[in-house]
């Protein structure tokens, strides 16, 4: 592999661009296509994400695909974010945590994150979650939560949560349907967010916030 | 040390301008069970230093030693594993997998 083609594929990573290495299996011939350029079963592998062996002109290729990595918006940098920032970083992940409250987000408890002190919504609508984002939402204060959830509802992100008992998020339903949210939307909302696996503590509740959200990537049915 | 799939070829391409020789080994196809999938990288240099996984640890030595040859001749390989190989015993997969792998040095 020529170094050149290593750098060409870390320059479209950087533009959060689709696009796949394609290696010619019999005689080591490489090239990269995007997106944009790629057509037939190259452009269904970089579309499912899925790197494997295809067909080219009755040729056997293999496709790395390389697409944009996944997300995760965090909006509250509070007790659980500091465990689940770092698993979320280890899994894969670009995290980015939103919080207006300036003793909250400070670089100190999160150093080398993403960190915005903009409100939720503003935030969000900057940060543009796309189907490769998740929004996860741990202050528990609506005045936080609801805006972010407003604009993740309104967005194509593959993951929405929402910490908080059933009591909080059957209240939270109701302010939603006063946005003029319909059932089927907010039921894109995981709420209480996280699966049931006993959590306790703050570390305990960021993996089972993380499990239900890669099992959500994957689309694999888990017991809410 | 853990790193990103997507970060692998970075560090390989580093290791390169550091003056090392290094190759690069990709999953391309498995069959059955497997704890890789297709696209999972792993880095080796010369000295042996290597990063990342193709397996859950059960062919990642012969692909090491395969990829020092590649390091010389510099001709890629597509490498079979699979408890039909001869060597089963020897880097065979413990999980009764088959995969392949592709092997090449950084140019």
């Amino acid at each position: 592999m020529k170094l050149a083609l290593i750098e060409e594929l870390a320059a479209l990573a950087t533009r959060r661009q689709p696009a796949a290495l394609v290696t010619d299996l019999t005689s080591g011939a490489q090239r990269i296509e995007t997106a944009a350029t790629a057509t037939g079963a190259l452009a269904e592998a970089i579309a499912a994400d899925k790197s494997g062996e295809i067909d080219i002109d009755g040729r056997k290729h293999f496709a790395l695909v390389r697409n944009p990595p996944p997300r995760i918006i965090i909006v509250g940098a509070v007790h659980i974010t500091q465990g689940l920032a770092p698993m979320a970083t280890l899994a894969g992940y670009d995290v980015a945590i939103v919080d207006p409250r300036g003793a909250f987000a400070t670089s100190e408890r999160f150093p080398g994150t993403t960190l915005s002190q903009d409100w939720p919504d503003d935030a969000l609508t900057a940060l543009q979650p796309d189907t490769r984002t998740a929004v996860i939402t741990l202050t528990h204060d609506p005045k936080l939560d609801d805006p972010a959830l407003i604009v993740a509802l309104r967005s194509s992100a593959f993951y929405i949560g929402a910490l908080g008992s059933k009591k909080t998020h059957a209240a939270r339903v109701a302010r939603l349907k006063e946005h003029g949210f319909g059932e089927g939307e907010i039921a894109r909302i995981h709420g209480p967010a996280g699966l049931d696996i006993g959590a306790k503590s703050p570390a305990e509740i960021a993996i089972s916030v993380l499990a239900q959200l890669t099992a959500a990537r994957h689309q694999k049915p888990t017991a809410r | 040390m853990t790193s990103r799939d997507e970060d692998l070829l970075q560090i390989a391409a580093d290791w390169k301008r550091a003056g090392n020789d290094v190759a690069i080994a990709t999953v391309t196809a498995t069959w059955g069970s497997s704890p890789r999938q297709a696209g999972s990288q792993m880095i080796v240099d010369r000295d042996g230093r290597m990063l990342g996984s193709v397996s859950g640890g059960c062919v990642e030595g012969a692909v090491v030693r395969e990829a020092m040859e590649i390091m010389d001749d510099g001709k890629p390989r597509l490498l079979d594993f699979g408890i039909t190989n001869e060597q089963a015993w020897e880097v065979g997969l413990a999980c009764g997998g088959k995969l392949q792998i592709y092997v090449e040095r950084v140019e």
